[in-house]
């Protein structure tokens, strides 16, 4: 039996319906009268359109209507988090390899597709940006025109959409013994959640009611009233469970389209993305880090020195947040006297990236810590050791006047490296690898839920949070059940709909446990107060006679259950207990980052590697991660979000990345090309410990969780592989091809001749 | 009806259907919009990611790669038509071993391996890994899943 408890296990909250194929996502929803909508697409990255010709496509039977650029407004409205830059329809050029040019409505699926393969588009293919280097080249064209961008920005005449230097002590006056320079890439990657993104719309009530697979509803509510010119009421999202997000559903993509459209033809529209559609709609920043770091002979990190470039997409989207914030922590979760980053977010002729777990964090430990292995190396101190070295302790500052170190980072490295059995003899052909990662939390934000206390005594707890597999619906629940005692059978969890629940800011930077878990231990503390008053004005006592323990109330000496204090209380007329609980985070004015984080998740990865070197081909032995959660409010829950982190950063170490050709076309566009980790690529033995300090500003000592996993995935495995050939990868993915090459280039440097070392001492 | 449109006949679940479907029509898109079962899921549809797995006439298949005209008069179990009556050992162990995150895979998961179990009724970690390959699962619940099968294996196989 599973102990139901916070800290247990409790099952998850709507796990029945998922494995009985009960579970409504939004492509499982039968709406009346609906039409299909099919996108038009062409084949090249960039190009300008000349003309579209849809008379044949509008005659195919079952087509309802085709729209392109001329169907909607001019100017062509534009959306987007960071910068009003995405068009709901490419108007003029399509941006890259899979932007829409129209759209074909049709009574179904099959009439949609026909009709979109019978559109004639013309069109020129010019030179695009597809690469960091085509993005940064002084003669490359520009992603953005220069209209779209103000006039007294600096950088309106180059691809570098915004920049950021953060920083702290003199870099240049440092001296150090041992210096490392090098230059690491991390891949183009893409979300591939099983359930591709999916949108309906329909007009409703004088506005807009739209279905879509997204996490943040509220922040899609806000931006079609905008768009569509109507009060935030008019508009209604309802958001069923997104089938896997990790970021990639975040923001609106489609919805501003098949809103317009259903507004249009007054009938409900619905769009289902392919998979390949979804590779084109989400991907993670790619970067390449230019990193050097210089240490003590002792191995004390003295400075650190980065120009970080970012390769965003054709649109913002969220990705100068991801890259801002992800370099503005350069240093990791070490303290360092001395640190300069430069960060370049450049537009390129791509698929607009977006969030992505880790956002930018693993993208910043891939380099900091490939160089940390470096200056172990080097120095011939343990990689542990020099980490140990350098990792601030509980109070100590990583970016000076911003929120120290909020957990016992070290204890989570030295519970690691013992897992994976540090420092025992290895075979031949095998090594290993430890690496940290750190991801700072949101930083403001709010969020709002209501609490009904039915009158039976069951609860009915309405709140925003999305449940995208992380079961924000089991530990909610928990937290009712913990403060009042209501059985979780008893509680009904109502999301995903902003006609009936309140406000949340977002379903990101896994805030949702500390952010909307505390608006529920608030709602819960508020109707524990009312329930209180009632029962003593009720019994003619003193409200302070009065006390509450979960599930009981206490009047003198008599005690009673909640619902038998409601049936005192209400009599013949039945009644309920209704409150609202909320949480609110309102950053701070001058902060660069809008505010500090509101708690830091950290994690360390270890792993044993088994390397063929014939092949280069290599397994996992053992992978252990370790979260600092501060307290989990569900073990399982927890340490399964873990555990999938790290296989998702399995992914993008040892296998995935997205290949564009010179005209910008993903060549690997779909399952059959692009793989994820299966059930094969599972490491022998697998474990995640998780640290539980109650040192989190979540209920019970919370922090968030489950990204960490995936932090430092990559350079602990890179290490391990290391150990074992004797080579040393600075480009992701790890594949067997790349490694073996490694150890095929008879000039490769030798590990220990990495950096450039002082000779006068 | 139009011209090249066909009835076809599915025992779907034990309960005989007849569908009216077009030819290029998917086994998937049928069970889907035409009977209604959104159980099985589309992700890839192309064959890799397992969403879509049903048993048809006792093997599991994609059903996005079954032609609906190909299942005319075949036998089909999807998700739903797993434990009619209550939950089966399968289901109580994905939910026990923490196997289930968004549950999108879960479906197609869960007929596959009902099918393994079928064929092996008592499998090993690796023999559940090898069976189950062809299922992809982002949020990376793989070895919950595998526990959990070889643990419904031992508390009684699929339908006990």
């Amino acid at each position: 039996m599973l102990d139901r408890g916070v800290g247990g296990s409790a099952p998850r909250a709507g796990g029945l319906d998922r494995v009985t194929g009960a579970q409504r996502f939004t492509a499982d929803i039968a709406i009346d009268d609906v039409l299909h909508v099919a996108l038009v697409k062409l084949d090249c990255g960039r190009a300008v359109i000349e003309g579209i010709d849809t008379s044949t496509a509008e005659d195919v039977e079952g087509v309802v209507r085709v729209f392109t650029a001329e169907d909607f407004p001019h100017p062509m409205p534009r959306f987007g988090p960071r910068f009003a830059d995405r068009p709901v329809i490419a108007s003029g050029e399509t941006k890259y390899h899979g932007d829409p040019v129209a759209v074909v409505v049709g009574v179904s699926k099959e009439s949609a597709a026909k009709g979109a393969a019978a559109v004639r588009v013309q069109h020129v293919e010019v030179p695009g940006v597809y690469s960091i280097d085509d993005a940064l080249g002084p003669d490359s064209p520009l992603v953005v025109e220069k209209d779209l961008r103000p006039a007294d920005d600096p950088l309106r005449e180059t691809n570098v959409r915004e920049q950021w230097e953060w920083g702290w002590g003199d870099v240049d006056s440092t001296d150090a013994d041992l210096v490392i320079e090098e230059t690491y890439d991390f891949p183009m990657v893409t979300h591939f959640s099983i359930e591709p993104h999916a949108f309906i719309a329909a007009p409703e009530d004088g506005g807009v009611a739209v279905w879509s697979s997204i996490q943040h509803p509220y922040l899609l509510q806000r931006t079609l009233a905008q768009l569509l010119d109507l009060p935030i009421s008019k508009v209604r999202i309802r958001a069923p469970d997104p089938g896997g997000g990790f970021g990639g559903k975040g923001f609106p993509k489609y919805e501003p389209l098949v809103a317009m459209m259903a507004l249009a033809l007054d009938r409900p529209v619905r769009l289902v993305l392919t998979l390949e559609e979804t590779f084109q709609a989400v991907r993670r920043t790619n970067a390449r880090i230019h990193l050097r770091t210089g240490f003590a002979r002792d191995g004390e990190l003295l400075f650190l020195d980065a120009v970080d470039d970012f390769l965003m997409g054709a649109y913002a989207d969220i990705a100068p947040r991801v890259i801002g914030k992800s370099t503005y922590f350069a240093a990791g979760p070490y303290k360092v006297g001395a640190v300069r980053a430069l960060a370049r977010g450049l537009m390129s002729h791509t698929t607009p990236s977006t969030a992505f777990r880790g956002f930018g964090a693993p993208q910043i430990a891939w380099a900091l810590e490939s160089q940390m292995d470096a200056a172990a190396r080097a120095l011939e101190v343990d990689p542990v050791d020099i980490r140990l070295r350098n990792l601030a302790a509980p109070g100590e500052e990583i970016v000076p006047g911003d929120r120290p170190a909020d957990g016992d980072w070290r204890e989570s490295l030295r519970i690691a490296a013992g897992k994976v059995g540090w420092g025992e003899p290895l075979p031949v052909g095998h090594g290993r690898g430890i690496a940290v990662g750190l991801k700072a939390s949101a930083t403001a934000g709010a969020s709002y839920c209501i609490l009904r206390i039915l009158h039976d005594g069951s609860v009915s707890l309405i709140a925003g949070t999305s449940d995208m597999g992380q079961g924000a619906r089991t530990i909610l629940t928990q937290l009712v059940t913990e403060h009042l005692g209501v059985p979780m059978e008893q509680v009904a969890l109502v999301m995903g709909d902003t006609a009936v629940v309140p406000f949340d800011y977002s379903t990101s930077a896994s805030r949702s446990t500390v952010f909307m878990g505390s608006a529920v231990v608030d709602a819960c503390r508020r109707a524990i107060a009312d329930l209180i008053d009632l029962a003593a004005g009720h019994y003619g006592v003193p409200v302070a006679s009065i006390a509450f323990t979960p599930g009981q109330v206490l009047v003198g000496a008599t005690t009673k259950t909640i619902p038998e204090v409601l049936a005192d209380v209400f009599g013949a007329v039945p009644g309920e207990i209704i409150t609202s609980g909320s949480q609110r985070g309102e950053g701070v004015p001058g902060h660069p980052l809008g505010g500090p984080a509101a708690f830091y998740e950290f994690s360390c990865t270890a792993s044993e590697v088994a390397v063929d070197l014939e092949t280069g081909d290599f397994e996992l032995v053992k992978h252990v991660t370790v979260a600092d959660v501060g307290k989990a409010i569900n073990r399982q829950h927890v340490e399964m979000q873990d555990e999938g982190a790290a296989i998702m950063g399995l992914g993008h170490t040892l296998m995935e990345h997205l290949l564009l050709d010179d005209r910008g076309r993903i060549r690997n566009l779909g399952a059959l090309d692009y793989r994820i980790p299966t059930f094969k690529d599972l490491p022998s033995s697998m474990e995640s410990v998780l640290v539980e300090n109650g040192d989190g500003p979540g209920p019970g000592g919370s922090k968030g969780s489950g990204e960490g996993g995936l932090l430092a995935t990559s350079p602990a495995i890179a290490a391990a592989v290391s150990q074992a050939t004797g080579v040393v990868i600075r480009d992701l993915p790890l594949t067997p091809e790349r490694v073996w090459r490694a150890m095929q280039d008879d000039t490769r440097e030798s590990p220990e001749k990495e950096g450039t070392k002082r000779e006068d001492n | 009806m139009s011209a090249r449109e066909r009835p076809i006949r599915l025992t779907v679940n034990g309960t005989d259907r007849t569908v009216v479907v077009a030819p290029s029509m998917t086994l998937l898109e049928v069970v889907r919009t035409g009977l209604q079962l959104t159980g099985s899921k589309e992700c890839c549809a192309e064959g890799e990611c397992g969403a879509c797995t049903m048993i048809l006439d006792g093997e599991s298949v994609n059903s996005c790669l079954v032609l609906a005209v190909e299942a005319d008069g075949s036998v089909v179990t999807t998700v739903e038509g797993l434990g009619a009556a209550g939950t089966t050992p399968l289901q109580e162990a994905f939910l026990a071993a923490g196997a289930v995150q968004c549950g999108f895979c879960i479906p197609g998961m869960m007929v596959a391996a009902s099918a393994l179990l079928e064929r092996v009724p008592q499998p090993s970690e690796s023999e559940v890994r090898e069976g189950l390959s062809g299922n992809l699962c982002r949020c990376g619940g793989y070895p919950r899943i595998c526990a959990a099968v070889v643990e419904a294996a031992r508390a009684g196989g699929p339908d006990a």
